[in-house]
């Protein structure tokens, strides 16, 4: 009795918590701009099929993609045995389902099982990965510090919470064997489930049943307490991925990746010019707000931009194809994604609490992102086409650049003559546009 | 005194014809010296197959690429809304063009500012005279050389063109040998983006280096591309390693005239 008013306490502090949160990070998504990204739900479905819940992009690289789908279907598959513990939590009942369901039961316990050595194995192997071997790509500099922790972290709980399920179901095993397991009512026997039918009779059963009781119950609140845990870790780390990766893929640019956004209120200004009829006055029609060129925070990027920066899993597939960051210049496309959330949530904080006129006198552009970090890219959208789940590093770094070059005119110097040039010549070199058409008579 | 016939549109309307198709040179292929070799490898192509075509001559301007890239969406649709105005004044229905960069720009932005073509790049027309019978090559020239190619990102990932250009190679009976970082996969040259036009940012390689040394471990002996920018990073890099002696760069235009010997 008193056991289930804690668990439900627990529970729906837990479920509360994180929908807190969840509702802090929607509201900060929509600080970012509108845009248009309804339309084709057929293919957005399968995009989202395919590279979310496919993990198709992941497979350019085999060996990660394994390991990872080891861990992924463990966690989704789990989930089942999650349903009927907060069941025997909330009734004070011992594995609800295991009469019930029978044989079935006893197939998906054993499935989960298997699928949790396999989680173990990849999740040994990540850690390896991060701490042994060292990948380059995770040894970059916007790793210091939380990121690496943040991903250590998340791997030491899933050993934990592997462990809990191991204990849990050993140490019932064990009991069930003397005929003391509270789910089959004293009778002796064995559930027969893949790994912890060994585990019973090999590491358990040596034990009093007083203390197979009190493992059961530690494995059984060990794995409670982490799953809760877990959830409400999610939304401050980089594994709130397993969520937003769907959603996020849904949403994708499904457009060719070398077309920019047209800006329209560019074009406005621009047919006015060219126009030699139109009234220069008309320009502004009344209480229009006066236009921000370009991004130079988060509330001008685009809120796909800024569900993008809460999607990124911090893996580096982009950072690692990046030709700027191979050739060690400063940019990162993965700090870029890293930039934007920070700041997000710093903007969200101090919006929630201070109103949205607050100003920190501080900016993505400057505070977080340099200069000399956008002046590296290439555009050459291999961070796009790397990244697994979908995430457009480019366009940021695209609206960032146009803030600074329209609306401080800051700019390397070369460009501004590049700008120069075409403007007044019709090319981005100094040739005269009437000598265009010359290579035809040459030799 | 070059024998290549260049009409331009201009030319063609007052003699009362209209081309099939507009060949969209570029600024780098008008007025770089090295680029302009390609531009005439495309005519040659062109006049040999007898395709009626014609040039913008003067009348073209930059497409306004690298303003955009840079960040300056005002001189981009400048150029973009001046360039629609004279292409749609000669009712232009389709462009070829062989700059990655022109053919994204016409291709993906234009659309939105009102100027609609059906536009593709040199390497898709040039399969497509040999599919239609009108271009054969014998394999003579590059017979067993080993070529190797490298995707312009503007073609490649920001356009998913990536067969094209190496059907062609594989006309020529070369063997065509993939770098490690090819197709999706592949590395830029480091022009784009306009970096092209200014001094890269503070790092300790420069990227045309790095992707050179993916075109020699293939040894290679021809690096293939499909853009002008392209070839002049791919060029400095193998001067870097000097070995302009021993590799050439060029492009598939290049290479599909010098084999059927235009
Ligand atoms: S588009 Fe820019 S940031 Fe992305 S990989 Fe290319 S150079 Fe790096
Ligand atoms: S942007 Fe994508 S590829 Fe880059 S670190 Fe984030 S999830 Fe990985």
């Amino acid at each position: 009795m008193i056991a289930s008013i804690v668990f439900s306490v627990i529970c729906l502090a837990g479920f509360g918590f994180f929908g807190w949160n969840l509702w802090k990070i929607r509201y900060n998504i929509n600080l970012g701009k509108d845009i248009d990204r309804s339309g084709n739900k057929s293919e957005r479905l399968k995009t989202m099929l395919l590279v979310a819940f496919g993990q198709k992009k992941m497979f350019a690289r085999p060996i990660p993609a394994l390991l990872h789908l080891a861990i992924y279907v463990a966690f989704v598959i789990t989930q089942i045995e999650l349903i009927e513990i907060i069941a025997d939590g909330v009734s004070g009942q011992h594995r609800m389902f295991h009469e019930a369901l029978g044989g079935f039961y006893t197939f998906m316990i054993s499935f989960i099982e298997i699928l949790s050595v396999l989680a173990l194995i990849a999740t040994f192997a990540f850690l390896a990965r991060r701490n042994i071997i060292r990948l380059a790509r995770f040894q970059k500099p916007e790793m210091k510090g939380f990121p690496s922790l943040d991903a250590n972290l998340i791997l030491l709980g899933e050993i934990l919470l592997v462990m809990c399920i191991f204990t849990m179901n050993g140490a019932d095993e064990a009991l069930y064997l003397q005929g003391a397991s509270h789910a089959a009512h004293d009778v002796q026997g064995s559930f027969g489930f893949t790994i912890s039918a060994w585990l019973g009779e090999h590491v358990f059963s040596g034990m009093d049943v007083a203390t197979l009781h009190l493992l059961e119950r530690i494995g059984w609140w060990g794995h409670v307490t982490m799953v809760f845990a877990f959830l409400n870790y999610l939304p401050y780390s980089k594994h709130f991925h397993i969520l937003l990766a769907f959603p996020n893929t849904y949403y994708s640019n499904l457009e060719k990746k070398g077309k920019f956004t047209n800006m329209e209120s560019v074009t406005n200004e621009v047919k006015l010019m060219l126009d030699p009829n139109a009234d220069p006055y008309a320009a502004a029609p009344e209480g229009a707000e006066p236009q921000r060129f370009g991004a130079k925070d988060v509330t001008d990027l685009t809120w796909k931009n800024l569900m993008d920066a809460y999607t990124c899993t911090e893996c580096g597939r982009c950072t690692s194809a990046c030709p700027a960051n191979i050739t060690g210049k400063l940019l990162s496309p993965r700090k870029i994604m890293m930039d934007t959330r920070d700041r997000l949530m710093e903007v969200g904080d101090n919006f929630r609490k201070h109103g949205k006129d607050y100003d920190d006198g501080k900016a993505l552009l400057g505070s977080y992102i340099l200069e000399e970090e956008l002046w590296a890219c290439t555009s050459c959208n291999a961070c796009v086409q790397e990244c697994p789940v979908n995430i457009d590093p480019l366009s940021i770094i695209v609206d960032l650049r146009r803030y600074l070059v329209m609306e401080e005119s800051k700019m390397p110097t070369e460009l501004t003559g590049m700008l120069t040039n075409i403007e007044n010549n019709g090319a981005p070199w100094q040739f005269s546009p009437a000598d265009r058409g010359n290579w035809i008579h040459e030799d | 005194m070059s024998n290549l016939k260049v009409p331009t549109m201009a030319e063609m309307m007052a003699a009362g014809e209209t081309p099939d198709i507009l060949f969209w040179v570029g600024c780098s292929g008008s007025f770089d010296d090295r680029a302009k070799k390609i531009t005439k490898a495309v005519v040659k192509i062109l006049n040999h197959c007898n395709v009626k075509f014609a040039v913008l001559g003067a009348e073209e301007s930059c497409t306004g690429d690298p303003a955009k890239r840079a960040g300056n969406e005002f001189t981009f649709q400048m150029q973009a809304m001046m360039n629609i105005q004279v292409l749609d004044g000669y009712e232009v229905k389709r462009i070829v063009t062989a700059c990655p960069h022109c053919f994204n720009t016409l291709k993906n932005e234009y659309p939105e500012l009102g100027g609609n073509y059906e536009v593709i790049h040199h390497t898709q027309l040039i399969q497509d005279l040999i599919n239609t019978g009108k271009l054969t090559i014998e394999g003579g020239t590059y017979k067993g050389k080993k070529i190797t190619f490298h995707d312009p990102c503007y073609l490649g990932r920001a356009n998913d063109v990536y067969e094209a250009p190496r059907v062609l190679i594989e006309k020529l009976d070369a063997e065509l040998v993939e770098m490690k970082r090819c197709k999706t996969n592949g590395l830029c040259c480091g022009a784009g983006g306009a970096q092209m036009f200014k001094e890269a940012e503070k790092g300790n390689k420069e990227i045309n280096v790095e992707r050179t040394e993916d075109a020699l471990e293939t040894s290679a002996t021809i690096i293939a591309t499909g853009c002008p920018f392209c070839n002049t990073m791919m060029t400095d890099g193998v001067k870097n390693f000097n070995k302009e002696h021993e590799i050439a760069v060029l492009d598939v235009a290049e290479l599909i005239a010098n084999a059927a010997e235009l």
